[in-house]
């Protein structure tokens, strides 16, 4: 956008330069924070905020529409064990089942929903600088709906914080929140998006305005007695512009195997991969974590049962690779927003263990570990899932055999499903019936 | 003649009927959001709210009003001062858990990497965001200087 000097500097540009903090047109007036003239930041104007309401409108939307998605790639419809929400009611309209091709496309969900969030961050702190004069406006509320919008902007600028909150401590596993994250961060997503319509609806056509005007609008953000500027309007958006950069540029990485994840500088899966080796890539939960037993996954000890109409069938490892075995290129993409590139899983196809016991149309499953405590212990795949020939019980990854860390002696691995339905320490696949 | 009577003001009926929408969602689903901890749930939702407005901005308005004071003069200086301390505390405020060590147990044990780093990434970070700031600053004095034409008189 062209556009000349910001005239709100320039008109502090060409006040008595020598003028300091004390103002002779303002000189008796009590400076507290009601008082217009107590706000002296010559950069709040009607442009500035708008620009970088705009930024969030975009921004927001998408990362509400890459949250609503993320949850219909849970399946949660689809069993009592994926769904963390039974009480969604008619939150869940739109839940659909959840494809499998693209297989990046979870990778690519995720990954967008938390490093765009990241981002936005500096974008948010510098929309709420920006308006916050107006929490102090007086007359409180000049109408029923100006009171009524007040009250809404509670609900926009608490329940956004909420959620760039939760969702920030969440991805680094702190989980100090009062509650479940799945429950806090959906819910809270939904009040909050109920505000931040209602605010975009209002307020869009002013922006959009106030960026197509080449004039200042008058406006209650403008400071009635500024301070001499020490940077441009255009500068300050440069350094908000700048935050979200290295934010970015500091997390980016960790959807990337190699040289690129190093680059997420801070981000919890940047820097080095967990060891070296065909298994050296990133551990969503450890097999010490998930308190598995060494014991338990042994070549004697360990079987996986497989169950469904035609009966029960208990095989070891060494019967399962007496069966035909497939590769796929897969990735591991977590809700957290990290990934790993594709791997090459090679293990037996979801439909032939469902041809087993007897089903040549594939159904629904539901997947137990050998985990004991902890969430997704247990998950169910839909049947369009389990009939994709890239699902795969692995048994090998990157041509060796699993990791224990990476779910030795058998993890599921589904194409474009969020990580914790990749269910690790398989110990029993039910086929078909009430998941 | 009559004067008319002061009436309570509304405003915009469109206006209304779209916060009522609003309200309507949002207590749908807040309902779902509170109905476990609910009083820590509101804390932390009020509580994001007055954090940020009452201390967090307060805070840093401040620090950059010092900041502008303590340079007097040296109007442009601020400025190499401003921008390394709000990248690296922007960073301190995003990867806080991480940096801070909060995480330094659960976070190995999970992931399987070393919890170890981030503060020292964090700190080399900040050392060269002020270090190249420093920089910028000391070229910008001798051009001025270079460039500065002799007194006349």
């Amino acid at each position: 956008m062209v556009r000349g000097p910001v005239p709100g500097v320039a008109r502090a540009y060409g006040r008595d330069m020598a003028r300091t903090s004390s103002s002779p047109r303002f000189p008796s007036s009590p400076r507290t924070p009601f008082s217009p003239a107590f706000w002296r930041s010559p950069l709040r104007g009607p442009w500035f905020t708008s620009v970088l309401g705009v930024v969030l409108l975009g921004g927001i939307t998408v990362l509400f529409v890459t949250g609503l998605l993320s949850y219909a790639a849970y399946n949660p419809n689809l069993s009592p064990v994926n769904d963390k929400t039974p009480d969604k009611g008619i939150l869940g309209f739109y839940l659909f089942s959840w494809p499998t091709d693209p297989h990046w496309l979870y990778r690519l969900n995720q990954g967008v929903h938390v490093t765009l969030g990241i981002t936005l961050i500096p974008v948010l702190l510098a929309k709420l600088w920006s308006v916050v004069p107006k929490l102090f406006t007086l007359p409180p509320a000049r109408s029923l709906a100006h009171a009524l919008e007040r009250l809404s902007l509670v609900l926009l600028v608490g329940g956004g914080l909420f959620e760039f909150v939760t969702g920030v401590l969440n991805v680094q596993l702190d989980y100090v929140f009062p509650g479940s994250f799945y429950p806090l961060h959906f819910y809270g997503a939904w009040v909050f998006f109920a505000a931040f319509v209602v605010h975009a609806v209002l307020k869009t056509p002013m922006a959009l305005r106030n960026l197509r005007q080449l004039r200042e609008e008058k406006s209650d953000l403008v400071s009635p007695d500024p301070v001499e500027p020490t940077v441009s309007r255009r500068g300050a958006l440069g350094l908000v512009g700048g935050g979200s950069l290295l934010l970015f540029a500091t997390t980016a990485g960790q959807n990337v195997d190699g040289p690129l994840r190093r680059t997420a500088l801070l981000a919890p899966h940047g820097g080095a991969e967990p060891g070296t080796g065909p298994g050296g890539f990133q551990i969503n939960k450890t097999a010490a974590y998930a308190g598995i037993d060494a014991a338990e996954t042994s070549e004697e000890a360990w079987r996986l049962v497989i169950a469904g109409r035609a009966g029960t069938v208990r095989l070891s490892r060494t019967d399962l690779l007496q069966l035909p075995l497939h590769s796929a290129a897969l990735p591991i993409a977590c809700v957290e927003g990290w990934s790993t590139s594709d791997q090459w899983w090679r293990g037996v196809r979801l439909r032939d263990l469902a041809a087993l016991v007897g089903y040549d149309d594939p159904p629904d499953v539901l997947v137990e570990s050998l985990q004991r405590r902890g969430a997704f212990r247990r998950a169910a795949l839909r049947a369009n899932q389990v009939a994709d020939p890239r699902s795969l019980l692995a048994l090998f990854v990157n041509g060796e055999d699993l990791t224990p860390d990476h779910g030795h002696p058998a993890r599921v691995i589904v194409p474009a499903a969020p990580g914790v339905l990749n269910t690790k320490w398989v110990a029993r696949m039910t086929f078909g019936g009430d998941l | 003649m009559r004067r008319p009577r002061p009436r309570l003001a509304v405003g915009s009926p469109l206006q209304l009927l779209l916060l009522a929408c609003s309200f309507a969602l949002a207590a749908y689903a807040g309902v779902r959001l509170l109905a476990g901890d609910w009083f820590g749930v509101a804390l932390w939702i009020v509580g994001a709210a007055l954090l940020h407005d009452l201390v967090l901005l307060p805070l840093y308005a401040v620090l950059d009003r010092a900041l502008v004071k303590a340079a007097g003069r040296r109007r442009e200086w601020p400025l190499y001062v401003r921008v390394p301390a709000v990248l690296s505390l922007l960073l301190l405020l995003v990867w806080f858990p991480l940096i801070s060590g909060r995480v330094a147990e659960r976070y190995p044990s999970a992931t399987g990497l070393s919890a170890d780093g981030f503060l020292t990434r964090w700190l080399l970070l900040t050392a060269a965001l002020f270090g190249g700031s420093a920089l910028l600053l000391v070229l910008r004095l001798r051009r001025a200087t270079k460039d500065r034409p002799p007194a006349a008189h």
